[in-house]
């Protein structure tokens, strides 16, 4: 699964690094959440997809590939 | 557990059924919305699609495939019109009956209107879509209200060239929400962008020409947007025995009554991390409430008390406000870091002998993790301070 985010939605709240901080960092200039761990492994899958629910900009994807 | 009914297809919404089904739940998720669009998001409105930024399908909360693959009996463009909690049951307006095990509601908040006819709301995409066709160079635009809805509509406009009146009934705005300081900071930025704003005045009616104020005076414009608060929306619930005043009243664990559960904007819930119920009609709460609930609902024997530290965020002017915690009825509010003066600071927020939340301005958003967690924990005033 591939983790994938729409940089311009984000919002900086923050909420994908609380949730899944193996997976996700903000840029320390404007609080942008990029992407620390684009193919995570299955045991953070489940940290993953409540980022998703969470992220309040539906910013975040996990994608099939 | 083999029904279950969301009604309210939103954030709110929307997270509770993605939670059912990552939670194993592999029964029928009805979702029930009156809007006709397939969920989508209200923060970029006041945003990126007042200002014509964004294509409104950019607003989508879900592709088609994600949507899809909840596996939703979706009935969008019909409302729910009662819910009896006896036979557990949900009626549509359409006269279908929708019976449930589990019932989520969802059903948010709706504009406050002032009497009269032909002015704007903000509420929906197609409120958004309405008053963006009619704002432009030139045109003449009175915002009633200068919350953080009015404030954000007011610095789009103002940016796409509109001659924009702001009026405000408290002395201060947005004093009752952050503090008199922080909202007459916040409230300088509509005077240097250009912005008439006009506190202490009242609007009694609005009409298409302009609005009239307690006084007589009538202004006018050429598009009036009222942007005085929302309510939540509740009045389907009536003899339902549910108990609705302010908000769906639930306990901890975001219950209602056996079996029904609420969450978002339309949802008063006891928040046990400040001891208060609470209703917030923030982003972030819709989807994390919305978590909570279906959880809750699904494990009954594993429930757990719903206990955030609300966040919240608005830009206007170019200035991103980013809140954590519970700041309404303060009493204190004291600069921690930065100066008000410069547009750039963090004010903390007093609650008893603790911090209650703090109000950051121009400042990085990760310099604000620390003090989320100083909230969370319920750190003393004086730790927290110095
Ligand atoms: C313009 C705008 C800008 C905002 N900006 C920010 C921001 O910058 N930051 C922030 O934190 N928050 C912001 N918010 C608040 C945030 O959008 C809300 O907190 C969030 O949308 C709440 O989600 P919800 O699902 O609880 O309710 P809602 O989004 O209100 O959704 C409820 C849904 O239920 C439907 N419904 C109502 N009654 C019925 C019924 N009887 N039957 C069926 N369906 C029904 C409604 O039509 C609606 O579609 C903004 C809100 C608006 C309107
Ligand atoms: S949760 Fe979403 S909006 Fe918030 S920082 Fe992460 S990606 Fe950005």
């Amino acid at each position: 699964m591939r983790v994938e985010l729409d940089e311009p939605k984000c919002v900086a709240s923050g909420q994908c690094v609380l949730t899944a901080p193996e997976v996700f960092d903000q840029r320390d200039e404007d609080g942008i959440a990029f992407v620390t761990d684009e193919e995570p492994a299955p045991d953070s899958l489940d940290a993953v997809r409540e980022a998703v629910a969470i992220c309040p900009a539906a910013a975040i994807r996990l994608t099939e590939r | 557990m083999n029904r279950i009914v969301i009604v309210g297809a939103s954030a709110a919404g929307l997270a509770a059924a993605e939670t059912l089904r990552r939670d194993g739940y592999a029964g029928t998720l009805t979702v029930v919305g009156d809007e006709p669009h397939a969920p989508y998001d209200r923060p970029p409105l006041s945003k990126q699609v007042l200002s014509a930024e964004w294509a409104p399908d950019r607003v989508a909360l879900r592709a088609p495939d994600e949507l899809d693959s909840l596996k939703l009996e979706l009935r969008l463009g019909v409302a729910a019109a009662g819910l009896d909690t006896a036979d557990r049951s949900v009626r549509l307006a359409d006269g279908r009956v929708l019976t449930y095990d589990g019932l989520i509601v969802a059903t948010g908040a709706r504009a406050r209107r002032l009497p009269g006819e032909g002015a704007h709301v903000l509420r929906t995409l197609d409120d958004a879509l309405t008053l963006r066709e009619r704002i432009g160079p030139g045109r003449r635009l009175v915002v009633v209200g200068a919350g953080f809805l009015g404030a954000e509509a007011a610095a789009v406009a103002r940016k796409l060239g509109a001659q924009v009146t702001v009026l405000e009934p408290a002395p201060v705005p947005l004093a009752h929400a952050v503090g008199e300081e922080v909202g007459r900071v916040l409230s300088r930025a509509h005077l240097e962008r250009g912005v008439d704003l006009r506190t202490g005045v009242t609007v009694t009616e609005v009409s298409r020409d302009g609005v009239r104020l307690a006084d007589g005076e009538v202004v006018e414009a050429d598009e009036v947007l009222v942007a005085v608060g929302s309510r939540p929306n509740v009045e389907w619930l009536a003899g339902s025995g549910l108990t609705v005043g302010d908000g769906v009243v639930c306990d901890e664990y975001c219950e209602a009554a056996p079996g029904v559960y609420a969450a978002g904007d339309v949802a008063r819930w006891h928040n046990p991390l400040f001891g208060v119920g609470m209703r917030i009609e923030h982003r972030t709460n819709a989807a994390e409430q919305g978590t909570a609930a279906a959880r809750n609902l699904l494990g009954p024997r594993t429930r757990k008390a719903f206990a955030p530290v609300p966040y919240f965020w608005s830009d206007q002017y170019g200035m991103r406000i980013q809140a954590y915690g519970y700041l309404r009825g303060a009493e204190e509010v004291r600069v921690v870091q930065g100066d008000l003066t410069e547009g750039r600071f963090v004010a903390a927020y007093r609650r008893g002998e603790r911090l209650g939340g703090v109000l950051a301005v121009g400042v990085t958003p990760k310099a604000l993790r620390g003090w989320r967690q100083r909230i969370a924990v319920a750190t003393s005033w004086r730790e927290a301070v110095g």
